[in-house]
């Protein structure tokens, strides 16, 4: 599949990113383990390009999402974003400027002793918009942009909706003219009905404005409508990334055929043989070799011994399997 | 099935109450519908429909504000909706179980899961120690635990999200109840382990006997378990189908907009990406219900009567005489 | 409503005792210190000395007005100081976690085995008896309350998705702590803040009553009860009027502190 999106150099660029994080240890307790959220990815977003990162609980998507905005330290391997390198050592609010957030939970992603234009107008203050006029200029645009009135900034976040305060929640992510955004489970916390309107804002601001998005979610079928590219991500490491068609049409990677065998929807029922088995083992204790070999319907010995490392089974299309080549694409 | 067989249970025009400082509202209103013996049955609909609070009403768990104000509950015939406390603890775990979204406020933190499991045998069926614990091992093995006699003497915080919720589920279904109710089960598992409970209710359900009421938001969830659909908004049911048909042909606007707006995988690859259509508006809390049919300030649909008159559960006009169709039911002046 | 009579109560007493405290002065009739007479002493309540007269001669009446000034000077006082120290180290503690958060709870722990009493005795030992001692002994003892809590709240706050949007936006530690994480500590603290009064009141009667207060001749309600010690049954309204304005003062705060818990606690708020 060609790729069209943004041709030159990527936006984000995560290069053999490892992030380990020592639990325990002390005087008392010997050595600490060592917990390996992320270990080893690599992965590009293009300028205007949305890559969506789908994996379950353990997966380090967090962690990943983290070490994006600079507020984790690499343990090994790096994050550049437009050009500059991202961490502890970096101008805060440069990186402040280039990458934002969505978050998940719109209960809680609001200071709710704030009003809306103080959450709005202070991040402008913060980076250096000194004009009055001028900042109230752009939350009134912003508000309106995310479908609310520029009348309701003297509002409280109690006072709206579960799918208003998303809405506020993106203004407030899209305030500073970030070239990024992340958006970590953005719809998963909104109730069934009005997701469709949150899902539908995103894609028209990232039309607007430009954006490049990194989508973050459980939900295969969010992530197939948003993204262009995609990558799975299990136990710290990508299994599977490429184009959205390759991958939700022609899945190599076990772990991958899972995630779509599990979804219970009827029009992608009857992969049932897919389905992987177990649960899904600590990211402190990892297994040997491949990590999904304990869970893998296709695992062999070579699985349990060896860890493979992702390989193109086709143009942009990368899978981390030994046995990728043998798995004739899931019907349609 | 045989359609001639009594229903296991009859829900009746339920009616449930909530009472606040700001006066008395109606959270759940005219809910009916029945569950055959081993038929499994869902029962959809977002946050604040009212669905959970059906449930806890047929195991007589509301608790004020909440109560019971109208209808009639009947368990293989018999009325249990207003039983004395002391008959209703015995029904519960004996003929239905109830299993809820998060297993780690369910289970006692304090007891190995094997006591707890051993427990039910004790209760009702008056089985000694050791015969229990014996059968609580057991227990732990049918609902694929692996080395069901160590797990036994965990904690419930020692195991993991889907190894509670299979805790839960032997626990519910150790005495072999009539019917479990499942209350958002799966909502907080990940997706592959959600498939693995799924599949194990199916499959211990159909070898028991043991009917299902399956409480959820995710349609897909509960038409992939369920025979039958029951769609519920604002406190009312308003539509009523097969499973299949839920999907493939809903007749409620809600049902409509719902199915349209969700992005499903395999669109995408069929019909392009298309703009999702929204469904216009909010969930209206229990103090704000509108006037008439409760969808109307949403619907796309709704003319002059919408708002004033509520619209009757009225049967389908379908061409199948299968007695699953016949209980095809939509409460909308304007479906189809 | 229980709420209401909460507040009600507590607020009528504590702004009478602050009234008192404001107007004392005018409202005394005469010098709580000099007008002595010795001709008038331990005279019973009558019209001329509403409380009557102490063993000096003196109007207790007016002694009591003056007193309201230091107990409530005390109260008020030593409490910010306590609430100041208790939100510094609670809320940095938590926020920054590590060795700084280990260290704070190291002294909380210790400050917290010690009776506080015992411990502002020593203080005031070191720095010699008088009001402004007791406000630094006293400001110093009481603050682990405030800072356990302050510390808990800010933990829970430091999870929440706007404090970590803030981070994203660009915002400095120091920047986030006073605007966003403060804001909402505020609640808890106020209600500690509102009943540490009343405790600082009453520790100050009870060293004042130990001599190692306020010095006589000084209006203290706490040294009037201590000079009343002999004379309890013989002359019962030099300890009665004190401690009525002790009870009523402390009951007051107490009362107060408990509405305010009621109003703040965000379970309450979303039941309305």
């Amino acid at each position: 599949m060609v790729d069209d999106k943004g041709a030159g150099a990527p936006l984000l660029s995560i290069e053999d990113l490892a992030v380990h994080f020592p639990i325990g240890g002390g005087l008392f307790s010997g050595k600490p383990l060592m917990l390996r959220a992320v270990d080893g990815v690599s992965l590009a977003i293009k300028p205007g390009e949305s890559l969506g990162l789908v994996g379950e609980s353990g997966c380090g998507k967090s962690t990943l999402a983290l070490s994006v905005l600079g507020l984790v330290d690499a343990t090994r391997g790096r994050v550049v974003l437009d050009g500059q390198p991202v961490g502890s050592d970096a101008d805060r609010l440069a990186v402040a400027r280039t990458v934002q957030m969505v978050f998940q939970d719109p209960y809680a992603s609001l200071n709710p002793r704030q009003t809306v234009r103080r959450t709005l107008a202070d991040p402008l203050r913060l980076h250096g918009v000194s004009n009055a006029g001028e900042v109230a200029d752009r939350v009134a645009e912003m508000l309106r942009q995310v479908g609310l009135r520029p009348d309701q900034a003297d509002l409280y976040p109690h006072e709206f909706s579960g799918g208003q305060r998303q809405r506020i929640g993106i203004a407030r992510a899209l305030i500073l003219k970030p070239k990024l955004v992340i958006c970590d489970e953005p719809v998963s916390a909104l109730d069934v009905s009005i997701r469709a309107q949150i899902i539908n804002l995103l894609l028209e601001l990232q039309a607007d404005m430009g954006l490049s998005y990194l989508m973050i979610s459980h939900d295969l079928g969010v992530v197939e409508h948003m993204s262009d590219r995609v990558a799975v991500m299990y136990l710290g490491r990508i299994v599977e990334t490429g184009g959205w068609r390759e991958i939700f049409e022609q899945p190599r990677h076990p772990y991958t055929r899972a995630l779509i065998a599990a979804i219970p929807d009827p029009l992608t029922r009857g992969h049932a043989r897919e389905k992987a088995r177990g649960e899904i083992p600590s990211p402190l204790n990892p297994p040997p070799g491949c990590t999904f070999n304990p869970r893998c319907p296709h695992a062999t010995d070579h699985c349990r011994s060896a860890p493979p490392s992702l390989a193109a089974v086709e143009e942009g299309h990368l899978v981390s399997c030994w046995r990728a080549d043998e798995f004739a694409p899931v019907p349609a | 099935m045989n359609a001639n067989t009594e229903p296991l249970l009859e829900v009746i025009d339920l009616r449930i109450g909530l009472t606040t400082d700001a006066g008395s509202f109606a959270a759940v209103e005219g809910v009916s519908f029945t569950i055959g013996r081993g038929e499994t049955v869902g029962l959809v609909g977002e946050s604040g429909c009212g669905k959970s609070i059906t449930a806890l009403s047929i195991m007589g768990l509301l608790k004020p504000p909440l109560g019971l104000a109208g209808g009639r509950i009947v368990l293989t015939g018999q009325e249990i909706q207003s039983l004395p406390a002391a008959q209703l603890r015995a029904l519960r775990g004996k003929r239905i179980a109830m299993i809820f979204q998060e297993p780690m406020t369910a289970l006692n933190p304090l007891k190995p899961v094997g006591r707890q499991i051993a427990e039910m045998f004790v209760l009702h069926q008056g089985a000694s120690w050791n015969e229990a614990q014996r059968r609580a091992v057991e227990a732990l093995a049918q609902v694929k635990v692996p080395a069901p006699e160590r797990r036994a003497s965990d904690y419930p915080h020692q195991l993991s999200g889907g190894m509670r919720q299979r805790v839960m589920i032997a626990i519910a279904l150790a005495c072999e109840p009539d019917l479990l109710i499942a209350d958002e089960p799966t909502t907080a598992l990940d997706v592959t382990v959600q498939a693995e409970i799924v599949d194990l209710m199916k499959e211990l359900c159909a070898a028991k006997g043991t009917a299902i009421l399956m409480i959820s938001h995710d349609l897909g969830l509960v038409t992939d378990i369920c025979r039958r659909v029951c769609v519920m908004y604002a406190g009312r049911i308003v539509e009523q189908q097969e499973s299949e048909l839920i999907f493939n042909a809903p007749q409620h606007p809600y049902t409509q907009g719902l199915v349209a707006s969700l992005p499903r995988l395999g669109m995408r690859a069929r019909h392009g990406r298309r703009k999702l259509i929204e469904i216009e508006g909010v969930v209206p809390g229990i103090t704000a219900y509108p006037q008439g049919c409760r969808f109307h300030p949403r619907c796309t649909r709704h003319t002059a009567i919408c708002e004033t008159v509520v619209p009757e559960l009225t049967p389908l006009a379908t061409g199948d005489s299968s007695p699953e169709a016949a209980g095809s039911l939509v409460r909308c002046h304007h479906h189809g | 409503m229980k709420i209401r009579a909460n507040l009600a109560l507590g607020g009528g007493l504590t702004a009478l005792a602050l009234f008192v405290g404001v107007f004392g002065p005018w409202l005394a009739h005469t010098d709580p210190i000099m007008d002595a007479n010795l001709m008038n002493a331990e005279l019973p309540p009558s019209g001329e000395f509403w409380f009557g007269t102490d063993q000096q001669g003196r109007d207790i009446w007016s002694r009591v007005m003056y007193g309201a000034q230091i107990s409530l000077t005390v109260g008020v006082v030593s409490q910010l100081i306590n609430t100041f120290i208790g939100t510094a180290l609670g809320v940095t503690a938590g926020y920054w976690g590590g060795w700084w958060d280990d260290f704070v709870n190291g002294l909380t722990n210790l400050m917290l085995a010690i009776p506080s009493l015992i411990f502002a005795l020593a203080i005031m030992a070191i720095l010699g008896p008088g009001l402004t001692s007791l406000l630094i002994a006293l400001g110093l003892t009481n603050w682990s309350y405030t800072c356990r809590i302050s510390r808990a709240q800010t933990l829970a706050i430091k999870s929440q998705g706007y404090v970590q949007a803030a981070r994203v936006l660009g915002y400095g530690d120091i920047r986030i702590m006073f605007s966003q994480i403060l804001p909402n500590t505020l609640g808890p603290i106020i209600v500690i803040a509102t009943l540490g009064m009343g405790g600082s009141i009453l520790a100050e009667a009870a060293l004042s009553f130990l001599g190692l207060g306020v010095r006589p001749p000084a209006p203290s309600w706490g040294s009037m009860l201590s000079d009343a010690r002999e004379t309890i049954t013989i002359a019962p309204w030099l300890s009665l009027f004190p401690g009525m304005a002790i009870f009523l003062t402390v009951l007051g705060l107490n009362l107060l502190g408990d509405g305010l818990r009621d109003i703040l606690d965000p379970q309450s708020r979303s039941r309305r």
